[in-house]
């Protein structure tokens, strides 16, 4: 399962990461790493980007970004 | 003097603790990226100089986009006496990451952890001392906005109570990081010799090369060292930050304890409604429908007094030159010139103004605007632009200047570029309030209905969004190729605004700055428009003559000569567009006693206004050339004249195609 496929109020531990450089270092920025828990909180009007929770912040992330972040649900 | 550095995250309060150390007005809002450059400022504390810097903020050390380069360069390689890292309380985890990588460069760190008052209401606590501790480096909790804690703050700068803890890495990494330090450590002079290492094995270009620069000598053309580093990456990854992240993980634990762990639940309800698939963007246009309304119903009637009191005063101010013995030419030169487009430029635009900036401040302190970025995202990923843009937008309202400037907040140089040449497109504090008054003397009257206005300006500024959206397509699908690039977006918690600071600030920081350079351009504006209406040749005056001459062309787009002159001598502040309009009409005989802004629709249908005129001035005032204030930052911001001359010929050319079909379809109904 992938990012994108969270539905609000899900919650997931990130598993795996196949980003490019680039969006990888933005994510480490935020926290997100593999073993990183997160919940899905928001979806914006159009259904991307969405929103989740990260180590006690909000972030906003595009679909083309989750879909590449492998997430286990819990 | 002692030199201090504020870092930190976006959005964790460093303008706010900046502000309340030196005093200053840095403007400040709840959004990420709110300050894009370095700003800097002195104090005195127990009889000792300080000279502080605010740095942009940025998330970690390797850096992503301009507004963090700075950043980053400015710890990396600067010299100073002491960082203080800035901390959000509320998210004190992803906030450490940047604490442990500032430590690894320099020990001289205090910790600030802000936005202690936030913590408390969500109940969560932080136990200070033992983060202290753990760190070895002073920790000190303030409430910046309220100066709690700052006193504690400044008693601390002379605290040389440092002994960083040494974050030690995996195994794998230690032994790489020792294998390289005992090749660098004469060669890196003042650097950390482990820092160095870091960045060597966790390899990121722009560090490298500003490495590189700053030592005068490449690493990497060492042979050794280059030998080593290839050994060292044959036989292992090394995750650097991975670790760091783990290790703030681990220290929150230690130091946070939760009594509501669902504390975010009050702002995810408000989340849920301004972001919702059927309210979201209704809410949106209606909040900027709800501050234009405010906006217009208010501003009338200052204007009016203002106006009064400007003819008041004019009779006294004519008696007292004429009292001096100055020449007839002079006086009139400065009362019919000077003083009238002076008096007009305030009356007029000094309302809206006042009333529309501290609205919008109020959204921004609020932390509204993220809110509208994630809305719009999607509709900016199809146009391949950064949903950012919606905040370098938000920031055009206030003045495009700033909101070019703000583009830095996108990480894209393409998608930056984009954001800088469609800005022009959202109507600035300058544009807006002539906007404004247009619609109010000419298509409503000042008694009128109010909710009309309302609605006419905000199919304009709709029409503005259309054509950022339009424009951004285009470019990106010739001159600026790409595809839309990833991104974060951080969603703030919501803060309550401090409507009496908001209000007091932007009246003296914004308002007041941009009035006077309205009031500064005016002055030789209105003297020239005089001279031109009074000097003549062959019995007609040169305005005239230039206006006859203008007037065909101007013609052609639904507007006249005199329009044309004025929206080329408001290049450098178009809030004296409309005054110069009426100047120069009055000052070419049809002559109106002028006692309200009622009496202003008078000289404009004397002048031959109709509604097709007024719509054209109101579609070109939104897409006309950049203020000179605003093509300066973007030659400074692109580095380019090219791009520059773009930025003026787009929009200058939308405006005139737009008027131009509005003018044959109206001639054709």
């Amino acid at each position: 399962m992938y990012l994108c496929d969270m539905e609000i109020g899900d919650k997931a531990i990130i598993k795996k990461i196949v980003a490019k450089d680039n969006i990888k270092r933005r994510l480490l920025d935020i926290g997100l790493i593999e073993g990183t828990n997160v919940e899905c909180v928001l979806k914006s009007p159009f259904n991307d980007p969405i929103a989740y929770l990260i180590r006690g912040a909000i972030i906003a992330i595009r679909k083309e970004d989750c879909n590449k972040i492998e997430v286990d649900l819990i | 003097m002692k030199i201090i550095a504020l870092a930190g995250n976006p959005n964790v309060g460093k303008s706010t603790v900046f502000n309340s150390l030196t005093g200053l007005h840095q403007h400040t809002g709840n959004w990420p990226g709110k300050t894009v450059s370095n700003a800097s400022g002195k104090f005195k504390y127990n009889n000792k100089q300080y000279k502080i810097y605010d740095l942009p903020g940025t998330y970690s050390l390797i850096s992503h986009s301009e507004e963090e380069e700075v950043a980053r360069d400015f710890i990396c390689f600067s010299k100073y006496d002491l960082i203080i890292v800035v901390c959000d309380a509320v998210c004190l985890e992803r906030n450490l990451n940047l604490v442990l990588q500032t430590l690894e460069i320099t020990k001289k760190v205090i910790v600030c952890v802000n936005l202690m008052d936030e913590a408390k209401k969500k109940k969560i606590n932080i136990d200070l001392k033992k983060l202290s501790n753990i760190l070895g480096v002073p920790v000190v909790g303030t409430s910046a906005r309220n100066k709690n804690g700052i006193n504690e703050l400044l008693d601390n700068l002379e605290n040389t109570d440092f002994n960083p803890i040494e974050i030690k890495y995996d195994e794998e990494v230690e032994d790489a990081i020792n294998i390289l330090i005992p090749y660098l450590e004469d060669k890196v002079k003042v650097l950390n010799p482990r820092w160095v290492a870091i960045n060597l094995i966790n390899y990121e270009e722009s560090l490298y090369k500003k490495i590189t620069s700053y030592l005068n000598y490449d690493l990497l053309k060492d042979k050794i060292i280059k030998n080593q580093l290839i050994y060292i990456k044959e036989n292992g990854n090394y995750n650097i930050v991975d670790n760091l992240v783990k290790k703030s993980e681990q220290i929150t634990k230690e130091v946070i304890s939760y009594e509501n762990k669902n504390y975010k639940q009050k702002d995810l309800k408000i989340d849920k409604i301004t972001t919702s698939k059927l309210f979201g963007i209704p809410l949106m246009i209606a909040m900027l429908m709800v501050i234009f309304w405010l906006t217009i119903k208010g501003a009338n009637y200052p204007s009016d007094l203002l106006f009064n009191f400007f003819s008041f005063l004019e009779i006294y101010i004519l008696k007292f030159l004429e009292f001096l013995n100055i020449p007839q030419f002079l006086i009139d030169l400065l009362i019919s010139g000077v003083y009238k487009v002076l008096s007009w430029v305030v009356a007029v635009m000094l309302p809206p103004m006042a009333i529309f900036f501290p609205l919008f401040t109020l959204l921004e302190d609020l932390g509204f605007l993220p809110r509208i970025a994630f809305n719009l995202d999607k509709m900016f990923k199809k146009c391949r632009a950064c949903g950012k843009q919606a905040l370098t937008m938000c920031m055009g309202f206030g003045c495009n200047a700033v909101g070019v400037s703000g583009a830095r907040i996108i990480d894209s140089p393409r998608e930056r570029l984009i954001a800088i040449l469609t800005n022009v497109f959202v109507p600035c504090n300058g544009r807006f309030p002539t906007m404004i008054t247009l619609i109010t003397i000419f298509f409503i009257g000042i008694n009128g209905n109010s909710f009309l206005s309302v609605i006419i300006l905000t199919m304009v500024i709709l029409l503005g969004f259309l054509l950022t959206f339009l424009v951004s397509y285009f470019l990106s699908k010739t001159i600026l190729k790409g595809v839309p690039s990833s991104f974060t977006l951080e969603l703030p918690p919501y803060r309550k605004p401090q409507i009496g600071k908001v209000i007091i600030r932007s009246i003296f920081d914004r308002i007041l700055f941009v009035l006077g350079r309205a009031v500064v351009v005016a002055v030789p504006a209105g003297a020239l428009i005089w001279l031109l209406a009074n000097l003549h040749i062959n019995d007609i005056s040169l305005l005239n003559h230039i206006c006859s001459f203008l007037d065909p062309f101007g013609k052609m787009i639904g507007m006249d000569g005199v329009i044309l002159i004025s929206f080329i001598l408001g290049f450098p502040a178009n809030e004296i567009v409309i005054p110069i309009i009426l100047m120069a009409y009055m000052s070419t005989g049809n002559l109106v006693e002028y006692e309200s802004l009622e009496s202003l629709r008078t000289i404009l249908v004397n002048n031959g206004w109709t509604i097709t005129t007024a719509i054209c001035v109101l579609i070109f005032s939104l897409c006309h050339f950049p203020c000179s204030t605003t093509c300066l930052t973007i030659k400074k911001e692109t580095g380019s004249y090219k791009w520059t001359l773009l930025a003026i010929i787009i929009p200058t050319l939308i405006g005139l195609l737009l008027c131009f079909l509005i003018n044959n379809i109206s001639n054709f109904i």
